[in-house]
This record gives structure tokens, sequence and C-alpha cells, in this order.
């Protein structure tokens, strides 16, 4: 089944898709932290999304999509434009360069994320790993 | 969309001369103990002095540089408020060098914390010379840098863009008494990046040229450098050359797997960069030919060697890096490296997790899981072909 992106069901689905990975669960086990995912507007997608993703230990604790950021305050966020998840989505743009060329854009604590590039990549595969319907 | 950033470079005979046309009023030398006692401070200090600019050193850099060198680099350059950065010497003391220019202009940051994905100031109040006296690292061309927290026993594989220095200058007259160890071991490096940056899955036509021609010159003279020191100095000039074209290669590519592995050894056993790197090279093409989907082809092809699939070019490059090794008394597995065997087995533990946390696994063409990257050190420690 495939899940609209961005949407509540589809970082659920992200959630349960790396509770499944044992890859994920090996290079995030040291990780504790959660995250806002916020999806841009742009000619595609005219609205602003924020995913939010409970991380710890190589698990995914909670997954939802906020109708009102200020409900959590995350240690983490990444923003792009839509096209730019998109690309990242369809591994058409490794998330690490995006982040490099700030096509990606990212706040937080970096000596932790310094440690956990493999991690990182690891959850991106999993976004992959979801059967998405984009919205164009 | 992807960058590809270099320094000015100045190479040749007498490029140190440049260091007299310089615009400035005061110089931090970025250097250690042993570069000072070799003369090559004052060298530097002559020309900056023509060019009326101001010197001062900061030479307690030590080999695998710490957080707190760079931190104390750091306190010293606020107090002297230089506009030249200049690093001098090896691997150790560039990427300190560029720690501490970077944390001069962003007093806040946390060494541990330099990323390449957010925007650091720089060029506020200094610029960077790196000027290399090791034929190997690349460094000078880079903004990688590594640094060890001597708490965590790791490795820290850190950088940000902007780090790259302004000018590098690659003057073969500072390489001319490299000692024959030390010319092999940095060699190996030079060897790594390249071979490392023309298969890491960054890796981009830009620089595809750069690792190639440096790996071509690194196997035809780095044995005859090695061999005959300065009584060769074309090996010599052609070997600095290619640790800079490797490292401008790598750096606008990306380091691997055998970074990952060598940066978690050297934290823990000491065990210079550049052989251990060097050491880990052919099991990490093996282990990434055995899954398929490299380039080890092109090399083999570019070396003029004929090659019937992509497994037998990887065998014939991995055959080719072992006799290169063997030449030049690089050992070809850890216990060979004088690791002994019990306290290899009581460190493994530490080695997979380091090397699992290091930055430089991920750009690999193949990604071990923490079982895999444990069999890749016990094959390596053994000095076995990798098979799976």
């Amino acid at each position: 089944m495939a899940y609209r992106f961005p949407s509540d069901e589809w970082v659920k689905a992200l959630c349960k898709t790396l509770n499944e990975s044992e890859a994920y669960a090996e290079a995030a086990k040291n990780w504790e932290g959660d995250f806002y995912f916020i999806i841009e507007p742009d000619e595609e997608f005219k609205e602003t999304a924020y995913l939010y993703m409970d991380l710890w230990h190589g698990k995914c604790r909670e997954a939802f999509l906020a109708t009102d950021p200020s409900v959590k305050d995350p240690v983490f966020k990444i923003w792009a434009p839509y096209g730019t998840w998109k690309k990242v989505i369809l591994g058409q743009l490794d998330p690490i360069q995006g982040l490099v060329t700030r096509q990606l854009k990212l706040k937080g604590d970096m000596i932790k994320i310094m440690r956990n590039v493999k991690a990182a990549n690891e959850l991106v595969k999993c976004c992959a790993k979801v059967e998405t319907e984009f919205a164009a | 969309m992807w960058f590809f950033r270099s320094p000015v470079i100045v190479y040749g005979d007498d490029a140190l001369f440049h260091l007299s046309q310089l615009q400035g009023r005061k110089a931090l030398i970025v250097t250690d103990e042993n570069i000072l006692r070799l003369g090559f401070v004052q060298k530097i200090e002559k020309y900056l002095h023509d060019a009326g600019i101001e010197t001062h050193v900061f030479s307690e850099v030590e080999p695998d540089p710490s957080l707190e060198t760079v931190l104390k680099g750091k306190a010293l350059a606020e107090t002297l408020n230089p506009d030249w950065i200049v690093g001098l010497g090896g691997g150790s003391c560039l990427d300190a060098a560029k720690a501490i220019w970077l944390l001069y202009e962003n007093p806040q940051l946390d060494p541990r914390a330099i990323n390449p994905f957010e925007e650091l100031k720089l060029r506020e109040k200094a610029k960077m010379i790196a000027i290399p006296t090791t034929s190997g690292t690349g460094a000078e061309t880079t903004w990688a840098v590594v640094l060890t927290d001597r708490a965590e026993q790791r490795k820290l594989s850190l950088g940000a863009p902007v780090n790259t220095p302004d000018i590098a200058i690659i003057d073969p007259d500072l390489v001319m008494e490299l000692p024959p160890g030390l010319t092999a071991s940095t060699g190996m490096d030079a060897l790594c990046h390249a071979v490392e940056g023309f298969t890491s899955i960054w890796h981009n036509d830009f620089s595809d040229g750069l690792c190639l021609q440096a790996i071509k010159l690194v196997f035809e003279f780095l044995p005859r450098a090695y061999q005959r020191g300065k009584e060769d100095r074309e090996a010599r000039a052609k070997m600095h050359y290619a640790a800079t074209l490797a490292g401008l290669g790598f750096i606008n590519s990306m380091a691997a797997l055998a970074h990952a592995l060598g940066h978690s050894l050297g934290a823990i056993f000491h065990i210079h960069h550049g052989r251990a790197v060097g050491l880990f090279l052919p099991y990490t093409i093996e282990y990434c030919a055995n899954a398929g989907g490299t380039r080890y082809g092109e090399i083999v092809r570019f070396l003029g060697i004929p090659y019937q699939d992509e497994k037998e070019a990887a065998a014939i490059l991995v055959g080719k890096i072992r006799e290169l090794a063997k030449s030049i008394n690089e050992p070809l597995s850890l216990a060979e490296a004088g690791i002994p065997r019990e306290e290899f087995e009581k460190a493994l533990g530490k080695l997979v997790e380091n090397a699992s946390m290091d930055a430089t696994i991920n750009t690999g063409t193949r990604i071990p899981s923490e079982k895999e990257t444990e069999k890749l050190f016990l094959y390596a420690y053994e000095g076995k072909s990798i098979d799976f």
C-alpha cells in the first residue's frame, strides 16, 4: 500500500519500517533524540508539514504529523522544500550531500550528529523502503 | 549539486618564495617540535619577515593532535590576533592549524562539533597557508580535520568545507630529507586517498582525473623516493605532487572504509595514519569488490593492465598494492605491524565501535555491519583475503 508524503500515515509507516530494520537498530543503537522533519512549500506542495519522530536507541518510539508544531520542541530539526525531500526519498539525492550543500538544513547537537552519520544513512534507506505516493 | 574546492596551489622549486609576496601583519605558525628542530620554521619565518609579517610559533602539535592541543592553539591565536595562520608540517600539524583557525574565528565552537552541515565563520580575522613537509596526507588541500579525543580513545573525522586553506605551498625541498619509513607510510596514505576518492559513492568528473593521476604517480615514484631519497629529486617532487593531487581528489569526492578502519586502529594502537589506511586498503577493495558495483577496473585500465571482469580488476589492484607495500617494507597485516594478538583481541570491540562511528564508513560502495567490521579487522590481523 502506498502512503502519501507527507502524511501521518507515511511517517507512521516509516516508524514501522525503522522498527523492523536490523541495520537501523544497529547503526542507531546509541542514538537518543527526537526530530522534526520539516517539509517546506514549493511549486509542487503548497503547505508546511511537520513530521515528528522520536528516535531512541535504534527504535522509533513515536511518530506523527504535527498539525500544530508547538506541540513538540524536538532536539533536532531538518528542513527543506518538498521537492528536495522527494529527491531524498527517491534516492536521487544523497542526504549527507544534501546537508553539506545546504539543500537540507539541520539544527541540533552537531557533536551527536557527527558520531551518528551511519544512523542517518540507515534512516534514509528506510525512507526509500516506504511505498510512497507523492503529492505531485 | 556538489562543489569542487581547492586552495591556490603554489608548487615546484622555490615555491616557498611566494611567502615573501604575501600581504599581512602577523602570522601564527602552527607546527611541531621536530619541524622546529629541522630548521624549516626559520626558513618560513625569513620569507614572512621579508614580506613585513611578524611571526609567532605554536610548536606543541603532537602526532594525532588532541582536542586539548587545538584549544591551546586557539587560545594563543586569540591572544596574538594574527591575520595569517600558517600550518607547517605533516598531516597532524596541518589539521591542527585548520582547527585552530576555525576555532579562532568561531570561539564558541566545541572542536568536536566541527561539521560540514552548518555555516561557520571564517576569513574575517585571518587566512590560512598550508605547507606540507611530508608527501601523503594531502591535508594542505582539504577541509578534513582529524582530531583525537583522548578520553574516548577515538579519532574524530571532522571538517567544514569553509576550512579549506587559502594557499597550499608544495615545495619539494621540504621533503628531500624525509626518512624512508615516513616516505613509505605517507606515500601509502596518498595512494589510499586516490583509490578511495576514485571509488567512493561521491566520485565525480572533477575529482576522477586527479585520483587516477595520483595513483599512477605513486606506483611509479614511491619505490624510487623510498629507495633513493634525496638522490632522486624527480621522485621526491612527483610524490609531493601526487599527495596534493590525491588530497584534492579525495576531498572533492570522499575517503571511505579503509579510512574508517585506519582511524579506529590509529586511535587505539597509535599506528601511523598512512600505514594504517594503506594496510587496510587491499582488504577493503576485496570487501567492496565482492559485492560488485565498483570502479577498480577503470583504475587498472588507466595503469595499462588488461582485465576480464571487475573481480579480476580488483585482484590485480590488490596485488599491485601489496607488491608496492612489500617493496617499501610496509606491513601487510596487523600482526606484521607489531600489534600483539592479546591486545588486539582486547581492543576488538572498541575498534569496531570506533570504525562504525567514523563518518567515512558511509561513503564506500559497501557499508559493513558491525559483524562484518569485526571480521574485516580479524582478517586484516591474520593477513587473510576477504571472502565475504
